[in-house]
């Protein structure tokens, strides 16, 4: 098995930028995403803030060269993954044996929601355009058909981890030598059954989310894209450009504790922490940055939250949660949160924890509520927990 | 990838008798019409009603197949839980967008909508195991088992795994077989499965399953066979192209093609779809026997994971039982066999499975 | 509270019980029948589809359903001040 992997270019888009330079400015600015939903025509509009992609499916279609009719979760795909290919400029890519791994927890359920409307009264009824790409591996082969991939294309699908899931998977696809160059991440479209299914829970915010606040009250849906292309060091030649990191450390652990609420102790959290630091060889001190699973709701962070004190008590490294700027984005997070870890270490800087006003009583650290330049930013871990106790972290290092 | 890779034991919920005492039925279930349903046990033996009562039928399905394995291979914990699903659960993702779309999104509740998440299957074995360990599910159209093989064999080619439980498990509903009945995938006057790949018309009849594998690198005795190699390939340019990867497959596995005893091929009654196995039948096959498994379970996206449990069953006791394959000569000393499936003509996957 | 009870049992799926299965002051939670946080979310639409009352916030959930007849008292109270 080969020594390295490494990311050589990233692609995102979410309620704060459509491409890596409008979300870094947005980071940079404090800008959040969240707001009322223009597109999502639910009736919990104006009483569920919800952070979306400030572009129409007419709009999103425009910019990926996908059709408009198709689902939404394909176009935001699309879209970050074509970013992420162009960034990382491999010379002979059609040389070379290539894949996508994408995940997805929706699917096509932004249009099958509406095929259902008139399937529920009739079964004959209901445009069958609609419901075709239903199933989460449909995105996912629609975008690679574009890009011209062709040698492996696989989904994964394990909630609010996926796109972790999915960069690790693509990680030891190269490991093994199966292949040369991985693009991996995620998307994911809000749709009113995530919605309403999150409200059935009772863990939605009616104001904009707290990641980490002693007052925090839930969590706000987003949507997007972020995708990692992944290289072997074979491929380093092909790259006309530098690398930006690599992907040193990634661990998958179970909760087995319920079926959507994390365990008090965060065993799950802490194993995947645990077990990612292990496989990159690191220690807790070196870890410069955490960029948080932060949900804001009450039971994710105070899970997260003990996990990280039992792992790097007493010395915490600086630690955020960017979904207090992009909202929960589901199966897209761990993608779109991976593309801000490597950027954290390209560019020496650390993203703010919005709107956390009084800490966490239970918890010793704080993380940062400022934006942070010139830092040293070497390791990044990146928490991605979801329901079904599917926990994995990501450690992203500098060359 | 080096080392060897064994599937210690099996378990399969299907449309026909393959799960319960007697894991080889003694005829095969006779369906009429167009769609195959598994015969499901008593969950109430297997699993505490407290657990149940959360459990939906393809939960029920998978987690009874996955504990039965392990049970059956003797192995408390795995080390990784691997699924596939292309669907996933859909009888609750009907239900919460049914309950949506009637309440216009007022007084829903939240059971529906947690157990539709595509991982609950692996999610809900972990929890009966409590097991912490790798838990992922692959969600791919017709490589969703494929995909759960390739993780659960790069695993076993990593350091600290023995033992990885992978499988696959797709259901139908009402629901969905009316919707892709619409597609036209199945077959429009109601058929007999028996005569299933004889029946040269279009479309096949509607299948589901659960199946699930205890993989592992360890030799044993007790190993119901070894699983030599997989491949899948995605979307030929023409119908030449299925026997040159076969060839190419074989080739790459140093096996000599006389020494495949058997074939298993996914031919599933659909006139057009079917030429694939036609062609490869005279093109690379004509000196081999073959089977069909798609008459017994059906057609659906994860499919070859009852294939699978059939070739591990067969070169485990090195023989094709009765109910299966009512035409083949050569029944016994059945050593090797390579499974040549197609899902739609776009998904194509190939595994090479020897006796130990 | 024996018709509480049956919409307990129909709403939580609990197939095996009936209504004599469950105590009056028997513990719903935790021990007892030993309910989770999405069967006290299960009680909460139950309230509002049966009995028209709201219970906005989720953390008074393991007050109001500690026992059938916390319930029945709730709601008996909560009926009374809207008429």
């Amino acid at each position: 098995m080969s020594a390295s992997v490494l990311i050589a270019g990233i692609g995102v888009i979410s309620a704060i930028g459509n491409n890596i330079a409008e979300s870094l400015d947005a980071l940079e600015s404090g800008r959040a995403g969240m707001g009322d939903m223009h597109w999502l025509d639910s009736f919990h509009h104006g009483k569920l803030p919800v952070a979306e992609v400030n572009l129409n499916n007419k709009q999103l279609s425009g910019l990926s060269g996908l059709p408009p009719t198709i689902s939404r979760t394909a176009l935001l795909s699309m879209i970050a993954a074509k970013e992420a290919l162009a960034d990382a400029s491999i010379e002979n890519f059609h040389q070379l044996r290539t894949g996508f791994i994408s995940a997805n927890t929706v699917g096509g359920m932004d249009k099958t929601e509406n095929f259902f409307k008139f399937f529920l009264s009739d079964h004959g009824k209901g445009r069958l355009r609609d419901i075709i790409h239903h199933e989460c591996g449909s995105a996912s082969e629609l975008v690679a058909g574009q890009l011209g991939i062709r040698n492996y294309i696989s989904t994964i699908s394990t909630a609010c981890s996926s796109s972790a899931n999915a960069i690790f998977f693509a990680a030891r696809l190269i490991k093994h030598n199966l292949l040369d160059v991985v693009i991996a991440g995620g998307t994911d479209a809000l749709t009113k059954f995530t919605l309403n299914g999150f409200n059935t829970l009772m863990i939605l915010d009616q104001e904009y989310c707290k990641p980490f606040d002693e007052n925090r009250k839930g969590l706000n849906l987003g949507e997007g894209a972020g995708y990692v292309v992944l290289v072997s060091e074979r491929v380093l030649s092909s790259l006309k450009k530098n690398p930006y990191c690599s992907l040193s450390g990634y661990y998958n652990a179970n909760d087995a504790y319920h079926q959507t609420a994390s365990s008090p102790a965060g065993t799950g959290s802490l194993m995947a922490m645990k077990g990612a630091l292990k496989q990159s060889g690191l220690s807790p001190a070196d870890i410069s940055y955490i960029n948080l699973h932060g949900t804001g709701t009450q039971n994710n962070d105070i899970s997260e939250g003990t996990a990280i004190k039992e792992l790097f008590n007493p010395s915490y490294p600086k630690m955020s949660s960017t979904k207090s700027f992009t909202g929960h984005t589901l199966g897209a997070s761990g993608g779109i949160e991976a593309v801000f870890s490597v950027l954290a270490i390209r560019h020496g800087i650390i993203y703010p924890n919005l709107r956390l006003t009084t800490p966490m009583k239970e918890l010793p650290f704080v993380p940062e509520t400022k934006f942070l330049k010139n830092e040293k930013v070497i390791h990044v871990l990146s928490n991605s927990f979801g329901f079904g106790g599917n926990c994995s972290s990501l450690i992203f290092s500098k060359l | 990838m080096e080392i060897k890779v064994y599937i210690r034991s099996t378990a399969n919920i299907s449309p026909q008798k393959t799960f319960g005492e007697s894991q080889s039925p003694d005829v095969a279930v006779e369906y009429r019409g167009n769609r195959l349903t598994c015969i499901e046990p008593d969950y109430s033996k297997l699993f505490d009603p407290k657990l149940i009562r959360r459990m939906s039928r393809i939960i029920k399905m998978g987690a009874a197949a996955a504990t039965t394995c392990l049970q059956k291979a003797g192995v408390a914990m795995p080390d990784a839980i691997i699924t596939g699903t292309a669907y996933g659960c859909l009888e609750d993702t009907s239900i919460f967008l049914t309950r949506m779309i009637e309440n216009k999104e007022e007084m829903l509740t939240p059971t529906a909508f947690i157990q539709s998440t595509h991982n609950t299957v692996g999610a809900q074995i972990a929890l009966i195991l409590k097991c912490h360990h790798y838990n992922n599910t692959f969600v791919h159209r017709g490589f969703s088992f494929e995909s759960a093989l390739l993780d659960a064999m790069m695993l076993l080619n990593e350091n600290h795994y023995t033992n990885v439980l992978a499988g696959a498990v797709d259901e139908i509903t009402d629901n969905s077989h009316a919707i892709l009945t619409r597609f036209g995938l199945y077959k429009q006057k109601p058929v007999s499965n028996f005569n299933l790949v004889q029946s040269n018309s279009k479309g096949t009849m509607a299948g589901e399953g659960a199946a699930f594998f205890a993989l592992t690198n360890q030799p044993a005795a007790d190993n119901d066979a070894q699983l030599n190699a997989m491949t899948t390939f995605y979307k030929l340019k023409d119908i030449n192209e299925t026997g040159k990867n076969i060839i190419s497959f074989l080739k790459d596995q140093s096996i000599d093609i006389n020494t495949i005893d058997l074939i298993i091929t996914g031919r599933n009654g659909d006139k057009k779809g079917d030429e694939i196995y036609n062609h490869i039948a005279h093109a690379v096959f004509n000196n081999h026997q073959s089977i069909d498994y798609k008459y017994l379970c059906g057609e659906y996206p994860t499919s070859t994971a009852f294939a699978l449990w059939l070739a591990a069953g067969i070169v485990k006791d090195r023989a094709i039982p009765a109910w299966v394959g009512k035409n083949s000569k050569n029944r016994s000393s059945i050593k090797r066999v390579l499974i040549y499936n197609h899902y739609q003509n776009i998904h194509h996957s190939l595994f090479l499975v020897s006796a130990c | 509270m024996s018709d509480l009870k049956r919409q307990i049992i129909v709403q939580l799926n609990l197939k095996d019980l009936k209504p004599e299965d469950i105590g009056d002051d028997q513990p719903l939670f935790v021990e007892g029948l030993g309910l989770d946080s999405i069967d006290a979310l299960e009680l909460i639409v139950l309230l509002q589809q049966e009995y028209k009352i709201k219970l906005s916030n989720a953390e008074d959930g393991p007050k109001v359903f500690q026992s059938v007849r916390t319930m029945a008292e709730y709601i008996t109270a909560h009926q009374a001040q809207k008429e």
